[in-house]
């Protein structure tokens, strides 16, 4: 059955009923279809981190309703019975590869499945296909995870939680820290899973680069509330609104805005170098031609 | 005057079969904001834990403001050395984030009035006064990075040391931390040493050290090293903008210029090129 996900009235208080409260997320109200890709954005310690622990029920809210596929959770909720929901909603957190424990690459991909129930051969199977999903190279398999770099530990992080065949991937900074290169790769890896196996994708991201390339969907958080949702050409059309609240734009929307002053054109403001690249060509003049 | 200096250095890590650090040698003079780059991978890391005696080299020579590094100078020598490194969750050590702030000047014999001030004033200038009294923990991950680098400010240091400190800051939060680095790096003569993925911290350096492998690769102003274009991926920096529109708009017949030009150059290349049509 395919997982929709929405919070309904959501608040969440920090140190609730001590003189340190403090509310980190106010009347949440959102919707996330299967097979969507969702990126949400918004300033440090704007509630992005405390509302994605809403996803799988690692954190309840305080008052409000947040709803995963057919279970609903409250306040009230008890912590039995919640195993299913955390294999559904698959979650990688910021520096995953603090989380590696085990002798082998293997053996740490596999914990998960055997956790929940999953028999040792068949969890290293699983495993084995799951390090080949992410682009792990065999002869890696039987090394320690801590001998890997950084990128590599990454990808034997995630496929640790792809071994628990979720329908729901939370990822939360899963580039921060990487190379340009590993963050392409991360993100071309994350892009493939939702095409291919039909993952809905919740993203959690700074870089404006990767809401436009990606994600279908945005949510911008600001002070523990969700202060605008749409697509990644409605967020970043009002660079105003964006300026006001201390977000910033896709590198190449930043730049055309600027020549928009300088006279240039834009039918609707480019997303990518590509587009920009698109709409600026026909604007300037040819090779061949010299214009010192 | 080098108040860095790396001479031969190399390291091997226990059950490795290929240098980390391979013959590398450089200079750091006093004041200078000096960014290393490479991949992932690259041995920059390495090299950062050898500078502070976190690890010892297998041989080679590091000299820090005049005293060569040895298991008998290292305490000095980290007296002068503040370090910043990637994960905050790993640095933390306070129950309050005043608390962490104030570990350091706590190891140093700072008196409480003192204390109490340079608190206040560090955590005011990396943004975080607001949360002096909040638990560390549940601070976000650029706020916990933030509280780490006032612990540093709070030392004032001679050398500061940032291990990928940037990386899990939002755009907006990385300027403000660097442009406060820029601040303190002219009032106190501070000698920064960046470890860094991101164009815009090494665009801020005065100077960029590529390593590959462990290896010295060279030694170029930013502006130098941005014009490489499409290899600057593979020494783990990202492509500038401009770089990449021209590429683009090479791609479509455009005539674009062949050196190197930062957004403003390139916006007023464009502009011309637009009125010449």
């Amino acid at each position: 059955m395919a997982t929709d996900i929405t919070f309904e009235q959501v608040n969440y208080w920090y140190q609730a009923g001590t003189p340190f409260a403090v509310q980190a997320l106010k009347d949440i109200n959102l919707a996330i279809t299967p097979g969507s890709f969702t990126a949400v954005v918004g300033q440090t310690g704007s509630g992005k981190s405390t509302m994605i622990q809403h996803l799988n029920a690692l954190l309840k809210p305080s008052s409000g309703t947040v709803k995963i596929g057919d279970r609903v959770i409250t306040n009230e909720t008890k912590n039995k019975h919640l195993k299913p929901l955390r294999k559904k909603v698959g979650m990688v957190f910021q520096f995953p590869e603090n989380q590696l424990f085990e002798e082998t690459v293997i053996k740490d991909i596999a914990f998960g499945p055997q956790n929940f129930g999953v028999s040792e051969a068949d969890a290293l199977v699983l495993a084995k296909r799951m390090a080949q999903e992410v682009g792990l190279d065999e002869s890696l398999l039987n090394r320690s995870p801590f001998d890997l770099s950084g990128g590599q530990m990454r990808r034997v992080a995630i496929a640790g939680v792809l071994a628990l065949e979720p329908e729901v991937l939370v990822l939360d900074e899963p580039t921060a820290g990487l190379d340009p290169r590993g963050r392409l790769e991360v993100m071309q890896l994350v892009t493939r899973l939702r095409e291919e196996q039909g993952l809905t994708i919740i993203l959690i991201t700074h870089q404006m680069d990767d809401v436009a390339n990606y994600a279908d969907h945005v949510i911008v958080m600001g002070h523990g509330e969700v202060i605008k949702q749409g697509s990644p050409r409605e967020i970043f059309s009002d660079p105003e609104w964006l300026e006001a609240h201390q977000l910033g734009l896709p590198a190449a929307t930043q730049f055309a805005y600027k020549l928009q002053q300088d006279g240039f054109q834009f039918d609707s403001m480019p997303l990518t170098v590509e587009e920009l690249a698109d709409q600026l060509a026909p604007q300037l003049a040819k090779e061949g031609i010299d214009h010192e | 005057m080098a108040i860095i200096r790396v001479e031969n250095l190399n390291y091997q890590y226990p059950n490795s079969d290929t240098q980390a650090i391979d013959n590398v040698s450089f200079e750091i003079q006093a004041g200078d904001w000096v960014a290393i780059v490479g991949h992932n991978g690259s041995g920059k890391s390495t090299l950062a834990k050898l500078l502070i005696g976190l690890m010892a080299a297998d041989s080679g020579k590091i000299t820090i403001d005049g005293q060569e590094l040895t298991p008998e100078t290292v305490w000095q020598i980290r007296e002068k050395v503040g370090m910043v490194f990637q994960n905050p969750d790993n640095q933390f050590v306070g129950a309050t984030v005043a608390d962490d702030v104030a570990f350091g000047m706590e190891n140093r014999s700072v008196d409480r009035d003192t204390m109490v001030t340079k608190v206040d004033q560090a955590l005011a200038q990396v943004g975080m006064l607001d949360y002096k009294n909040r638990e560390p923990a549940n601070l976000s991950g650029g706020q916990k990075q933030r509280v780490a680098l006032a612990g540093i400010i709070a030392i004032a240091p001679k050398i500061l040391i940032l291990d990928e400190a940037t990386s899990m800051l939002d755009p907006r939060g990385r300027q403000e931390i660097l442009s406060v680095i820029q601040d303190l790096k002219q009032q106190l003569n501070l000698t920064v040493l960046s470890i860094t993925h991101d164009i815009d911290e090494a665009a801020n350096a005065d100077r960029l050290v590529v390593i590959d492998d462990g290896r010295f690769v060279e030694e170029a102003t930013p502006k130098e090293l941005f014009s490489h274009g499409q290899q600057l991926v593979e020494m783990g920096l990202d492509v500038p903008l401009p770089e990449k529109l021209k590429d683009a708009l090479q791609q479509r017949h455009v005539a674009i210029p062949q050196s190197y030009l930062d957004e403003r150059g390139l916006a007023d290349w464009l502009r011309t090129s637009r009125l010449n049509k």
